[in-house]
């Protein structure tokens, strides 16, 4: 310390106490500064913005603190806030029931393969997320294959429409955002040490049993975390519903796209934004409280 | 499941068992019988098939050919978790998800035992850790992991305990205190106890008999004492300690002996201790079997005069010399300080003598340095 002090010309040593002190804070700077501007400033805009009203010209709104705003916004679109929910529960619950054993295979199970295997599953990244939902148009149109399938074994009649329904927006979001749910589940498989599965063999437990014991549960980070990156931005997503689905589909992501570039609501567009990051705030909070993982992430 | 693990009891046979992987044998034709209650070491340098071998044992390996089996009861076939045998691992490979309570008490579960907090705390108490039941793994030292592995293994009563280098992570004052407990503690629950290790000293220590493997074969069993005095082959003669072989003939009978040339010089040989096939022998004496003495000083038993100090360590203990002999090669001599008189100092020519009976002999096509290249501490 006194090396330093003499090199920044510091002759007091209160002004070297000072600025040891200071230190720290001067090192959080950076970050700090990141986190008004990108974070903070943004969503003291977006809170702002939720309180206004309309002005006297069009597109125009001043500012009242009118908090019934929510209200409001709760009473008008609770129904897309709740099926938003329920469509990214469902497709996270899909997304983990193929990834699982995906990811279990690559982990365990590829030998020389794995790398291979791991750019296939982020090979989808290479290709436009849009140009990729409008092709499910196509897998679930009525001349495609999943169709000639289903009716095949009557689980679908001739007349069933597969695009521009629920069942088609799940389908796209699970399918979008599978490699966010495959990725940590590999990484977490991937680091349990095979010994452990051993010593549970040794343990008197058959296949099935060191799977349930041991693999799954040291497997939960790679749960919490893939489930968490899957249903956040499937909760909030408009893309799958505006391009699979039909007005009766509607989520809250494109409700917010609408009342802000089609009806220019503002307020309306910010209060839905904000309630929805409290709504997915809260959620995620109680289930990592719930998944009592924390010590093995 | 039927209980597995108190049901069979006997002696562990290994028949003519090999491993192969491609084509590297990594366990040659092995037979081997441990008996029932026995402390029992394989000891080898690394990839000598000792650790394979072990775990063709525990079922998590399937052997190439041969057969084991415990008792009357064949387990060849069957899977590491229908065998009455538990593995202490390595890196104890405890599970980092359960408390240590529901760690030791998970082979019990896995066999349908409901009640198993008297068993759990039973073996607690007797690797005295009663007080860490609900940490974490993670929260426990390397000597307490350790013990903890061992209790979660003996809690289930095995047929055999099988330890895979299970103090290598240990710090050497720690591996000593556990190698005393270890021993107490196979004596204290009386079970089969086969233990995996590189560690020439950790073996004698604890083991009843040791079998020094070598390239998936077993070299020499037998006691700590016997192999130590009357090794069979260069390998252990040199991993187990340290030897000094030399090269010589067998030129004479003298009763119960023979008499040995070593370039030019005789010395007498114990017939009984002598493994050599025909008059081409090697001659092994242990250092501390030497006794140094100035030249002209009168001596009895076996003498080899003409040694010249080339080094000196003063060690505490014993004080360690090397010796250059006439024909060039070196030998090494340990003494005891214990008689009050100042070491020799290097360069002075001295004579080397040793009690006939503590001289064993090779055969002399062997390698004298085989198996004294590996440093066993040296490779962790």
């Amino acid at each position: 310390m006194a090396a330093v002090a003499k090199r920044v010309g510091l002759s007091n040593p209160l002004d070297s106490l000072k600025q040891k002190v200071a230190m720290p804070y001067l090192l959080l700077l950076p970050g700090m500064l990141w986190l008004v501007i990108f974070f903070l400033s943004p969503i003291l805009t977006l809170v702002s913005t939720s309180t206004k009203e309309p002005g006297l010209g069009i597109g125009e709104y001043v500012q009242t603190y009118r908090w019934a705003n929510y209200l409001d916004a709760l009473t008008a679109m609770h129904t897309q806030f709740i099926r938003s929910f329920v469509f990214a529960t469902l497709a996270t619950l899909i997304a983990l029931a193929i990834a699982y054993p995906l990811a279990y295979a690559i982990a365990f199970k590829s030998g020389k393969w794995q790398n291979v295997l791991l750019v296939l599953v982020v090979a989808p990244f290479f290709c436009s997320f849009i140009l990729r939902t409008i092709a499910w148009r196509q897998i679930l149109a009525q001349d495609g294959i999943v169709f000639k399938i289903l009716l095949f074994f009557h689980i679908v009649t001739p007349n069933t429409q597969l695009t521009s329904s629920a069942f088609a927006v799940v389908a796209g979001l699970a399918y979008n955002f599978l490699p966010f749910m495959t990725l940590p589940l590999y990484a977490s498989l991937e680091r349990i040490d095979p010994r452990t599965l051993e010593a549970s063999g040794d343990l008197y437990a058959n296949g099935f049993t060191t799977f349930r014991k041991v693999t799954v549960p040291l497997s939960m980070p790679g749960v919490v975390a893939g489930t968490l990156l899957t249903f956040i931005p499937a909760a909030g997503d408009f893309v799958n519903a505006q391009i699979l689905g039909n007005p009766g589909t509607t989520m809250i992501g494109n409700v917010i796209n609408a009342q802000y570039l089609q009806t220019t609501n503002y307020p309306l567009a910010a209060t839905l934004s904000f309630l929805l990051m409290l709504a997915i705030l809260a959620i995620v909070m109680v289930y990592i409280r719930k998944s009592g993982t924390e010590e093995l992430v | 499941m039927p209980d597995v693990s108190t049901a069979v009891k006997g002696d562990l046979k290994l028949q003519n068992i090999s491993k192969s992987y491609g084509d590297f044998k990594a366990v040659d034709d092995l037979s081997l019988v441990i008996p029932e209650g026995s402390f029992f070491a394989l000891l080898g340098p690394s990839g000598c098939g000792k650790t394979t071998t072990l775990r063709m044992i525990a079922g998590l390996e399937e052997p190439t050919t041969g057969s084991i089996s415990i008792g009357s009861l064949d387990i060849t076939d069957t899977k590491p978790y229908q065998r009455p045998v538990n593995t202490v691992f390595q890196n104890y490979a405890l599970f980092p998800h359960l408390t240590i309570f529901e760690n030791i008490a998970f082979g019990l579960r896995r066999r349908g035992i409901k009640d198993v907090t008297e068993a759990v705390n039973k073996v607690l108490a007797l690797v005295e850790l009663p007080h860490l039941a609900q940490r974490k793994p993670t929260q426990l030292s390397g000597g307490q992991q350790q013990r903890i592995a061992l209790a979660r293994a003996i809690v289930n009563r095995p047929a055999l305990l099988l330890l895979d280098e299970p103090l290598g992570a240990l710090d050497l004052k720690l591996r000593r205190q556990m190698q005393i407990e270890l021993k107490w503690i196979q004596k204290e629950v009386g079970l089969t106890f086969v233990h995996v290790t590189h560690d020439q000293e950790e073996a004698m220590t604890m083991a009843d008999t040791i079998a020094v493997m070598n390239e998936g074969q077993i070299e020499q069993m037998g006691s700590p004492a016997d192999l130590y005095d009357n090794p069979k082959t260069a390998f252990v003669a040199n991993f187990l300690g340290q030897s000094n072989l030399i090269k010589g003939t067998i030129s004479g009978n003298d009763g119960d002996s023979h008499v040995v040339d070593l370039f030019g010089q005789k010395i007498s040989l114990p017939k009984n201790r002598s493994h050599a096939v025909d008059s081409s022998i090697l001659a092994g004496i242990r250092p501390e079997k030497f006794r140094i003495s100035r030249l002209g000083t009168a001596t009895s038993g076996n003498i080899l005069t003409g040694g010249h100090i080339e080094d000196v360590s003063y060690i505490g203990v014993s004080t360690q010399y090397q010796v250059e002999m006439p024909w060039g090669q070196e030998l090494m001599v340990f003494e005891q300080n214990d008689d009050g008189v100042a070491p020799f100092s290097k360069g002075e020519d001295v004579n080397i003598s040793w009690e006939p009976t503590f001289t064993f002999a090779l055969r002399g096509d062997e390698d004298a340095s085989a198996g004294s290249e590996v440093n066993p501490d040296e490779e962790e």
